[in-house]
């Protein structure tokens, strides 16, 4: 089982106006809300300063995986790396996907986020208050964010 | 990047991996499944139903019980084992906030490519 997250969403613009609002370091930014210092590189360190009011003290930093031509675009990173204090790089990341498809409207996203479930499950738990919630339901939700592969 | 607007701690994070890892193999999964249904129950009766040898069981049961996923609670000279939802709801809420994160990303860049 290899726990992810999952988004499909249709853009009403051409294949290759997508890939570069994706690609485009200054135009990924501007969605993304961060001033990435320079472009893309498979295999290297991509970062800059946050531009979201209220977060502009914090760094932003993502490993670039994969560049494939209007097809693929793919990160490493921490999902709420933004504590300054700790330091992440002993974590192991989750891989952000980006796959393009042409449709007849436009284009079609589809991201993964995967990867959360790679840290062993070795720590004690912290102290958790009971809850009678409903867990049928609960697995459910789960499932419904979760697809379960492999 | 509205996912950063949260305050969520570095071990936070860790404990939730640890229950996606705990979760990731289908007999511990039956095993939370079985549990979730109610009361307690021994090593012995958790066998009784599958194909798997108590050391098995057993081994399956003390990853879920690190996660915090299961308890052990003494009855007599038994060992039983009950579940907390507690953990679970604590990952369906964090991935759930970084799906909706996700959504509100995706919807900017719509507007840029679509305008």
């Amino acid at each position: 089982m290899n726990e992810r997250i999952e988004k499909r969403i249709e853009l009403r613009a051409p294949l290759s106006r997508v890939w570069r609002a994706l690609t485009d370091h200054r135009e990924f930014g501007e969605w993304f809300g961060v001033k990435v210092e320079g472009p893309f590189v498979p295999g290297q360190l991509s970062q800059g300063q946050i531009t979201i009011r209220g977060y502009e003290h914090v760094r932003w930093q993502a490993v670039v995986q994969k560049i494939e031509p209007e097809s693929l675009f793919s990160f490493t990173w921490h999902p709420y790396g933004i504590d300054p204090k700790v330091d992440y790089s002993k974590e192991t990341p989750t891989l952000v996907e980006f796959r393009l498809q042409k449709t007849a409207g436009g284009t079609l996203l589809l991201l993964t986020e995967s990867g959360f479930d790679k840290v062993p499950a070795n720590r004690r738990a912290e102290a958790f208050r009971m809850n009678d919630g409903g867990w049928t339901q609960q697995m459910k939700n789960i499932e419904s964010h979760v697809a379960h592969r492999q | 990047m509205s996912r950063i607007g949260s305050d969520m701690s570095a071990a936070k994070r860790r404990h939730h991996a640890a229950v996606c890892a705990a979760l990731g193999d289908e007999t511990r999964l039956s095993l939370v499944t079985t549990l979730s249904r109610g009361e307690p129950r021994s090593i012995a009766q958790l066998t009784g139903g599958s194909r798997m040898t108590r050391q098995a069981i057993t081994k399956h049961l003390r990853v879920l019980e690190s996660a915090g996923i299961v308890h052990s609670v003494r009855a007599g000279r038994e060992s039983l084992f009950e579940f907390d939802p507690q953990p679970m709801n604590e990952l369906q809420e964090y991935l759930g906030r970084v799906s909706a994160q996700w959504d509100q990303v995706l919807s900017r860049l719509k507007t840029l490519v679509e305008r």
